[in-house]
């Protein structure tokens, strides 16, 4: 087996417990703001999201052709290198694997149940990666959603410091994290982890039936268009129930909820714009963590007015 | 690489001597036969690649540089007999052995995108946008086996898609650029020339300005080698040639 030093997984020492984390190309790039929030927020709880050293693209969607083995490889690449982190010591006898991608943990848990239902489709990637060590199928892939959840939202209300108070925010879901149903870590008609978060910050969720409708995933790429009739669909019926922001946990949900209300203000004069937030963002401003870890930078529509007339962060200058 | 030299560099660079300094054949005691290009050859045992094709005739002239293991030049595909999997290595750092099945890859006629590193953005969508085929990358890992640097290539190529620029710089740090892993690639990536832009962005961006250069350049600014330079211009070719003979070397 060859290890060989390429990134440092930045972990700061904290008697935390320590579990492996895997972000994803995305959360290294344009959702920064997502990983930063929820670092912070884990570690304000007590969990140390590790970093998984090597780690290489999930493979982003899942093939669906059953003899397509070669685009599971990366998937099941990652899954090593949680053995690894055990081999080494850097977790103990932690064969849970939490991603906070939505898109990344459907196509990681996909590969993982099809390699563990299939022995002889791991047998064929095992040895396709015949340097590294086999897979043996004893990593479990998580949202961190349900990381909180076996944690319990009574916890997490307890480690609140600043509760949201009179905040309206409508949880949106998507499909990456609900369907298919083997994947999903909620019901897929009527989901309501992100609402017992949302409640537990002291939030008001609103609840709309538009928060399993699909964003218009990559579409968004050549399609703006499409994604804006339902970006503005789903933002506005959530405007229409009460709510005043959007929650999510999903970079492409945000990316097409947010990023395309430019599109949408476009096409629709009636539109008033609404703030999307990662729900991680809010955890932070709930537990009054510093302000580096909100990244409010990086949303299109700038939530900081809103926060600031609730008086849940200081009143902006400009 | 260096530190396989011994004892069989030594070995190596003994029966080189019948190519590089035409030791008759009689005095040679092992012989093997490799096939170049499908040909048989019988050549002296212990010969690296690149020398025993040179005793079997062939005469290099691109497709060879340093000799060192450095310069990435002699890129080679080969087969052992009896084994399936092609292989790769530089051709003067890897041993000549029996039936071995042999061709050279002096050069890989891949993608090199232009770029002015001033004018663009010190993030993960340079890549794209100068080598979108990183994103075709599915990890197989085909690259990396097939590097004679014993780089983690994948692993840099996956750094270069999120924009890991010092991880991808360091990973790849030791790349000789003999361009085996694009030629490997199933996702036709050109990861040389990808590792090449990331070096160069993070060593515009990334690492910043080192103190005893920005010294060095206002020294030269300010005229510090003037007199001397002056000097230089006005000697003959003589002078000059003495000058470089005695010039002051580093250390080998």
């Amino acid at each position: 087996m060859t290890t060989r030093k390429t990134e440092t997984p930045k972990t700061a020492a904290t008697d935390n417990f320590k579990i492996p984390y895997y972000p994803g190309c995305t959360l290294k790039t344009t959702a920064k703001n997502f990983e930063n929030s929820a670092i912070a927020a884990a570690r304000a709880l007590g969990i140390e999201l590790m970093e998984i050293p090597r780690w290489n693209c999930c493979g982003t969607v899942f093939s669906l052709t059953h003899d397509d083995l070669i685009h599971h490889v990366a998937s099941v690449r990652n899954f090593i290198r949680v053995q690894e982190m055990n081999d080494y010591g850097l977790v103990k006898n932690e064969n849970r694997l939490v991603t906070l991608c939505a898109m990344c943990f459907n196509t990681l848990k996909s590969t993982n149940l099809r390699v563990k239902k299939n022995a002889e489709d791991l047998k064929k990637i095992n040895d396709l990666m015949y340097r590294e060590e086999d897979y043996t199928g004893k990593v479990e892939v998580l949202h961190f959603l349900e990381l909180l959840k076996s944690l319990g939202f009574e916890k997490i209300r307890g480690r609140v410091k600043k509760p949201l108070k009179g905040l309206k925010i409508a949880p949106y879901y998507g499909c990456m994290i609900l369907r298919p149903q083997e994947i999903g870590i909620d019901d897929p008609e009527d989901p309501t982890i992100q609402r017992d978060l949302l409640l537990s910050l002291g939030a008001d969720s609103v609840d709309t039936p538009y928060k399993r409708v699909c964003c218009g995933s990559y579409q968004t790429v050549k399609e703006k268009a499409i994604v804006a009739e339902l970006a503005y669909d789903i933002l506005s019926h959530a405007r229409k129930e009460g709510a005043e922001a959007m929650a999510t946990v999903c970079p492409l949900c945000a990316f097409n909820l947010d990023h395309r209300q430019k599109e949408v203000k476009a096409s629709h004069s009636d539109f008033e714009e609404m703030p999307v937030f990662y729900v991680t963002q809010l955890m932070a401003i709930a537990f009054g963590l510093e302000n580096e870890s909100y990244g409010f930078d990086q949303n299109y529509v700038d939530p900081r007015p809103l926060l600031a007339s609730k008086s849940l962060i200081k009143q902006q200058g400009s | 690489m260096q530190e396989n030299r011994s004892p069989i560099m030594d070995r190596i660079a003994e029966a080189n001597k019948a190519a590089t300094t035409g030791i008759d054949a009689k005095d040679i005691k092992d012989w093997i036969t490799i096939y170049i290009m499908g040909k048989a050859y019988t050549v002296p045992a212990d010969l690296t690649i690149l020398t025993a094709m040179e005793y079997a005739g062939y005469k290099f002239v691109r497709g060879v540089g340093c000799r060192q293991g450095f310069c990435g030049a002699c890129a080679t595909v080969f087969r052992k007999k009896g084994d399936y999997k092609l292989q790769t290595g530089m051709a003067c750092q890897t041993r000549a052995e029996d039936g071995m099945y042999l061709v050279q890859i002096p050069f890989s006629p891949a993608e090199k995108a232009e770029y002015d590193i001033t004018k663009e953005p010190y993030e993960a969508s340079v890549f794209i946008k100068h080598y979108p085929e990183v994103t075709r990358c599915v990890s197989c890992n085909t690259c990396t086996k097939a590097c004679p640097q014993d780089l983690e290539v994948m692993d840099y190529v996956q750094a270069a898609i999120r924009g890991a620029f010092d991880a991808l710089s360091e990973a790849s740090f030791d790349c000789i650029q003999c361009g085996l892993c694009a030629i490997r690639c199933p996702a036709e990536i050109v990861q040389y020339n990808v590792a090449q832009l990331g070096r160069r962005m993070y060593g515009r961006y990334g690492q910043g300005v080192p103190e005893h250069l920005r010294k060095r350049v206002k020294e030269i600014a300010e005229g510090k080698f003037k007199k001397d330079m002056e000097k230089i211009i006005k000697c003959s070719i003589e002078e000059l040639r003495k000058i470089y003979t005695d010039r002051e070397k580093e250390p080998e």
